[in-house]
């Protein structure tokens, strides 16, 4: 009796395991996919007027192609749009396009069979190539090919608030930030006259990309454009690193950086004076705060115009999960062509990845000057190195760098070096792999 | 219609049972039959919950921890090659790892005698005849049922740097601040749960209270027991169960601590000051692309939850 009620059970568990699974989603046959055109869906990041702009886009396309009807969506909500991204590849309920991707998570959803490869279509790599120029080369996967089309950046530059610089008896039209030591002091005289609450504010938490606000952009700029990892090997345990380092723990020792995190947006709550933010702020901040823009300072000072920093650049990716390729790969073309750029550019005040931007949209700039320091800074930009295991590799980096740089627990240089040593584990751990 | 006491009773003197079992012991098998098919459908949705939701995911999470493994799309082939017990000598050998562990141990330390001390004293106070007792009642009930987030509102309000408790203290408040400390974040972070839940567990001593008898007050007071010594020796060994009820339960949520590390410091805090074990699961197996490895963190977890609970249930339950 007992043997046969547990048989039942089983089997009613066996029924009960096998309708869960036909409900899940299976993977399209990717030949019949590859070329297949119909209904798709994209999503956009939540940013409202990349949402507006994308509406718009999609309303263009959905009137001259009624046939292939596109469905524009937010990234569903979660603490990053990375996390959101991963787990709908895990279930196979990605959208086809994802205008939101950042290249450090590139290769774990690779890893995951997630992406398709944009190099497989006929004219995949000349696309690319011919719109982003030569920026586009640092997007390669290790394969050779193409798994994103670098779509759009935000290069990393100091935006201050002119008001908090004047109260502090600042000239707001000529701020002394190009240097480490004129930076220092400009910080100094916003916190010590009271005008603001730290002079900088960057998140000092230990999340693995935190670093690309704070050490990456002014070790872009003080190296005039390394990459974190160069031949397989970390590049920053060198004197520019220690530079770097020694630069931000000075700002954290003497508590002109805050060492917690701010419950919200400090530039844009008057608490702190400046912030590393890219163009996106601009907008978000029109209303609120008198912006002014800065490069991001180096030991000795550099022009700007030779001045690196982080592009903090967001690509458009193909997930395996797409029916419809044929129709996102002609739809990726369409929003990413110089028209729809343009009216990104104008929604958005975010620089579509393209080498001559100023040239290409002379109203906007004309109209809007302050972008135009952004537009330069967008041809030197430096992107996060495009190789396996990348999010444990920021991970040991950033770990390293709260212990010593943000808290002070060890000196900063054996902070570098501890992280640099376990770096260059990861990568040959990951090379094991492959 | 046989009734369930004819059922069940033994044959009458003399009455036939040659050949076989007699009528009555033939329904008393029918009834046991059919008590059990309908006792096994009833039981049959839980148990299918028991398998689908913890049964089947333990087995998955065991497999895992012993394979190199991440997850992948649908239907598509990637290798999860045996790895044996790889993962678990990453885990054991990841400094991080033994942070997390230390960061529990210290929480249990502070958060279960805490809890325990607290919630006694309150239900037994709260079980007295008192003026506006309900009211009382409700108010230590609040923080349990209202959303951790919101009461980081007030964690933060209160502890932040530039918050209230810092401007009463003034030169004296701690630098780094409380919740950035990598001495004082993670007792906060005990102190806050035990804040948090202890409507909980006042509630759990004040059903309690009600089983131990009022004549055992009575007959203490005879003998001449004031109030204290009455709570020691009356109060204290009456709720016993409870106790180690309330010290096994503050000992499993404790060890699967996670938003308050996550929400209240940052994710983890300076130098991992206030990572948990579950926390670094999160980090690893969702953040990072490491699934094999928090599984394997999970079955240790499990295995060191089981440990401190049958130890802390040894104890509490000591001289019984």
């Amino acid at each position: 009796m007992l043997r046969r009620t547990a048989y039942s059970l089983v089997a009613l568990a066996l029924a009960g395991a096998a309708t869960a699974t036909a409900c899940g989603r299976s993977a399209p046959d990717q030949a019949t996919a590859a070329t297949a055109r119909g209904p798709i869906t994209i999503w956009l990041s939540n940013n409202a007027q990349e949402v507006a702009w994308g509406k718009s886009m999609v309303g263009a396309w959905n009137k001259i192609h009624p046939d292939q009807h596109v469905t524009v969506q937010q990234i569903p909500a979660g603490k990053t749009s990375e996390e959101a991204i991963s787990a709908s590849i895990i279930a196979g309920t990605s959208a086809c396009l994802v205008y939101n991707t950042a290249p450090a998570s590139v290769p774990t959803f690779e890893k995951q069979n997630g992406l398709v490869p944009l190099s497989d279509f006929s004219d995949g790599d000349a696309y690319i190539q011919k719109r982003g120029g030569a920026l586009t080369d640092q997007y390669k996967s290790q394969d050779g090919k193409f798994y994103q089309l670098p779509w759009k950046s935000n290069p990393v530059m100091i935006l201050y608030n002119k008001k908090i610089f004047a109260k502090a008896g600042l000239d707001p039209e000529h701020p002394q930030l190009a240097t480490y030591s004129q930076f220092l002091k400009t910080s100094r005289t916003l916190v010590h006259s009271g005008a603001a609450r730290a002079a900088i504010w960057p998140a000092p938490s230990s999340e693995f990309f935190q670093s690309w606000l704070d050490f990456y952009p002014a070790f872009a700029a003080q190296t005039g454009g390394k990459q974190l990892i160069e031949n397989g090997k970390p590049q920053f345990d060198s004197p520019a690193g220690r530079q770097v380092a020694a630069f931000w723990r000075k700002l954290y020792s003497e508590k002109l950086a805050p060492q917690e995190m701010y419950p919200g947006d400090a530039v844009n709550d008057g608490k702190a004076a400046m912030a590393t933010v890219g163009a996106w702020a601009v907008s978000a901040y029109k209303d609120s705060v008198d912006i002014g823009v800065a490069p991001v300072p180096t030991a000795k000072g550099k022009s700007p115009d030779d001045t690196y920093s982080f592009s903090d650049e967001k690509s458009a990716a193909m997930f395996s999960a797409c029916r419809n390729r044929g129709t996102a790969w002609d739809l990726l073309k369409f929003s990413s062509s110089a028209q729809q750029d343009g009216k990104f550019l104008e929604a958005t005040g975010q620089m579509p990845m393209r080498e001559d931007l100023t040239e290409r949209y002379p109203d906007f700039f004309a109209k809007k000057p302050l972008y135009n320091a952004f537009a330069r800074q967008a041809e030197h930009v430096v992107e996060v190195p495009n190789v396996p295991g990348s999010v444990d590799i920021w991970q040991a980096f950033r770990d390293e760098w709260t212990k010593s740089v943000v808290f002070g627990d060890q000196p900063t240089d054996t902070g570098l070096r501890k992280a640099s040593e376990k770096i260059s584990e990861l990568l040959d751990e990951y090379g094991d792999q492959s | 219609m046989t009734n369930l006491r004819s059922a069940v009773t033994a044959p009458r003197a003399g009455t036939a049972v040659v050949g076989g079992r007699g009528p009555a012991e033939g329904a008393a098998s029918r009834h046991r039959r059919l008590t059990t098919r309908t006792g096994a459908l009833f039981v049959t949705p839980y148990v299918l919950f028991l398998l689908v939701v913890f049964a089947i995911p333990m087995v998955y999470t065991l497999w895992i921890s012993v394979h190199r493994f991440y997850f992948t799309a649908p239907g598509t082939h990637a290798d999860s090659p045996w790895v044996g017990l790889s993962n678990y000598r990453d885990v054991f050998t990841d400094p991080v790892v033994g942070r997390a562990f230390l960061n529990i141990a210290v929480f249990l330390v502070i958060n279960v005698p805490l809890t325990v001390l607290l919630a006694l004293v309150l239900a037994a106070a709260l079980n007295a005849k008192i003026r506006f007792r309900a009211f009382f009642r409700a108010a230590y009930y609040l923080p349990y049922i209202t959303a951790s987030v919101a009461l980081v509102a007030v964690w933060q309000f209160l502890f932040g740097s530039d918050g209230f408790v810092n401007h009463l203290l003034g030169s004296h408040a701690p630098d780094p601040s409380w919740l950035v400390n990598s001495h004082l974040a993670m007792p906060m972070i005990a102190v806050f749960v035990t804040w948090k839940q202890l409507g909980f567990f006042v509630m759990l001593y004040l059903a309690a209270l009600q089983n131990v008898g009022k004549e055992l007050y009575e007959a203490a007071s005879v003998d001449g027991a004031g109030r204290i010594r009455q709570f020691f020796s009356v109060t204290v060994p009456g709720v016993r169960p409870a106790t180690t009820l309330v010290v096994i339960y503050a000992i499993i949520t404790g060890a699967n601590l996670f938003s308050e590390p996550y929400l209240l410091t940052g994710g983890g805090g300076p130098d991992h000051a206030s990572t948990s074990p579950v926390l670094l699961m999160y980090q690893k197996g969702i953040e990072q692309g490491h699934p094999d490895f928090a599984a394997a963190l999970g079955v240790v977890l499990v295995a060191f939850v089981l440990v401190i609970s049958l130890a802390a249930r040894k104890l509490t339950e000591r001289g019984n």
